[in-house]
């Protein structure tokens, strides 16, 4: 039985006023900004298996990255962009960027500059890094490039000839591509590259995906999927896993200080309901 | 980015933000801004990126208004007598002006044979990879990892979690299967089929909240790193 006195306390729980919670949310988020506090971020299976794979290409090997994202997700996505882009740059990958959102070969120069600024090495354009620009039609890009990358990419993102590029010699269609990484924040996206690319054309396929979308696409992992980085949490463990922390590190700690919050007041607001609700029927 | 384009990003930020206290005429017109150029950024994306290069340029009228432009294949029809693949594309901008007749009501009836012609191809591409990926490869994958009775590795968590994403598909149907009343032995894997939809729905949650969460982050780092510099 709740006392008076609980049942109150409770009841004012129930009504606290939502600008309580954010500004708890917004200090939770904010102070481990300007304090530097380590934690340890264990690594989940599937970016394990993600990385594992990009470990065992070969140096040199040719993989395509398609940013499939707006600035939006930029919180989420571009820390992965970026280390996919240092890593690549230190393993000498050849990188093929393309993007089946407009926006996404702009998030993917700006990547590049950081990349390039964080290892200290630049790509040479053309050579070992091309960016083949936004192409309209969705999935069915996918499936044209499945029998031919020129004819759905005669031009590069800054308008010349895709056939000028050294890099882009002896690749016809997806057979010549060691890897494809899809970063991903809706439609079109990883489920399109599973349906069209990986279990059509059988390519090896890695994405990173926006904590909303990743549930969706858990079940292709294994078979369809080689690994799935879900969420600033996957490009932490990503980062982790390919020894270059970057932001996504940095920002899990504020990430997970806000998720201790949340579910204080989930438990709060739990035990306040049925706190009141048996009040109520004892009332009655 | 220059420090009028931070500045004007820290105003629309924060404009956006004050909805968190209460609806606002700063919140109003950040939102508003935020809907035309989005609008306005997908008009002339969606015109340089995809109309100019894919129908423009293949057909030739790019050429039309500009020598410097390459002749495409209405030049190479009506100047040379050739056949270029890519006078096809002349279907595709016929459907897209019929499309676009949809504007004028006397005669908007015609936009509906380039938009069954949408339907139909999306449906034709889609259902054939939809079943493949969504329905067979999927099947295929709940069922045929088991490790069976006669094999080492029986007994391992591995068959444990199987065995869960087996009985989590099968009363997840059972739930949806509406042709026999939800009683007896259907009406209990029902119930077990709704305590695995609470746990995906509550997993989706979580997550949803996380990538909100990192949405905030990314403005909260805007704010301090780039606006005011109080972070390196």
């Amino acid at each position: 039985m709740v006392s008076e006195k609980t049942r109150n306390f409770f009841e004012r729980m129930m009504g606290i006023d939502r600008r309580i919670i954010f500004i708890l949310i917004f200090i939770a988020l904010s102070i481990p900004m300007f304090i530097h506090i380590e934690m340890k971020i264990p690594v989940s299976p599937e970016v394990e298996m993600l990385v594992d794979y990009m470990k065992s290409l070969p140096d040199g090997a040719k993989v395509m990255v398609s940013l499939d994202y707006d600035p939006s997700s930029e919180p989420e996505l571009q820390p992965m962009a970026e280390t996919f882009l240092e890593y690549a740059l230190k393993r000498n990958f050849k990188v093929i960027v393309i993007g089946l959102w407009p926006q996404g070969p702009i998030q993917a120069e700006r990547a590049r500059v950081v990349a390039e600024a964080d290892v200290g090495k630049k790509f040479d354009y053309g050579v070992n890094y091309i960016n083949l620009g936004y192409q309209s039609g969705n999935e069915l890009v996918i499936q044209r490039m499945g029998s031919s990358i020129p004819a759905i990419f005669p031009r590069d993102y800054f308008g010349r000839p895709i056939s000028e590029f050294p890099i882009m010699q002896g690749v016809t269609n997806f057979s010549n591509i060691d890897y494809v990484f899809n970063l991903s924040a809706g439609y079109p996206g990883t489920v399109e590259w599973v349906l069209f690319a990986a279990d059509r054309f059988g390519v090896k396929l890695g994405a990173g995906n926006t904590a909303v979308q990743a549930p969706q696409v858990y079940p292709y992992l294994g078979k369809q999927l080689i690994g799935l980085a879900g969420g600033m949490k996957g490009g932490a463990e990503l980062e982790i896993l390919t020894g270059l922390p970057g932001r996504a590190v940095k920002y899990m700690v504020g990430q997970t200080f806000a998720h201790a919050v949340i579910v204080l007041f989930i438990i709060i607001a739990n035990i306040a309901y049925f706190a009141t609700r048996g009040g109520k029927k004892g009332g009655n | 980015m220059g420090w009028i384009g931070v500045w004007i990003g820290a105003f629309l930020t924060l404009g956006i933000l004050s909805f968190l206290y209460k609806d606002n005429p700063f919140y109003k017109f950040a939102e508003a801004v935020f809907l035309g150029i989005s609008a306005g950024y997908w008009f002339v994306s969606l015109f340089w990126q995809n109309l100019v290069p894919m129908l423009f340029d293949n057909l030739g009228i790019t050429r039309i208004f500009s020598s410097a432009a390459p002749e495409g294949a209405l030049q190479g029809l009506f100047l040379h007598g050739q056949f270029q693949n890519t006078l096809w594309y002349i279907i595709a901008a016929i459907f897209g002006i019929m499309m676009l007749l949809r504007l004028v009501p006397r005669i908007g009836w015609i936009s509906r044979w380039p938009l069954a012609f949408v339907v139909g191809t999306t449906s034709g591409v889609y259902l054939t990879r939809y079943l493949a990926s969504n329905a067979l490869a999927q099947i295929n994958s709940t069922l045929k990892d088991f490790i069976p009775i006669s094999q080492a590795g029986f007994l391992s968590w591995m068959n444990v979690n199987y065995l869960l994403i087996l009985i989590g598909v099968l009363t997840g149907l059972t739930y949806f299967y509406f042709s026999k009343e939800h009683k007896g032995l259907t009406g209990g894997a029902a119930k077990v089929g709704i305590y695995f939809l609470m746990v995906t729905f509550g997993a989706s949650f979580g997550y949803t909240v996380m990538s909100r969460m990192s949405l905030l982050i990314g403005r909260l780092d805007f704010l301090y790193r780039v606006w005011l510099h109080l972070i390196k």
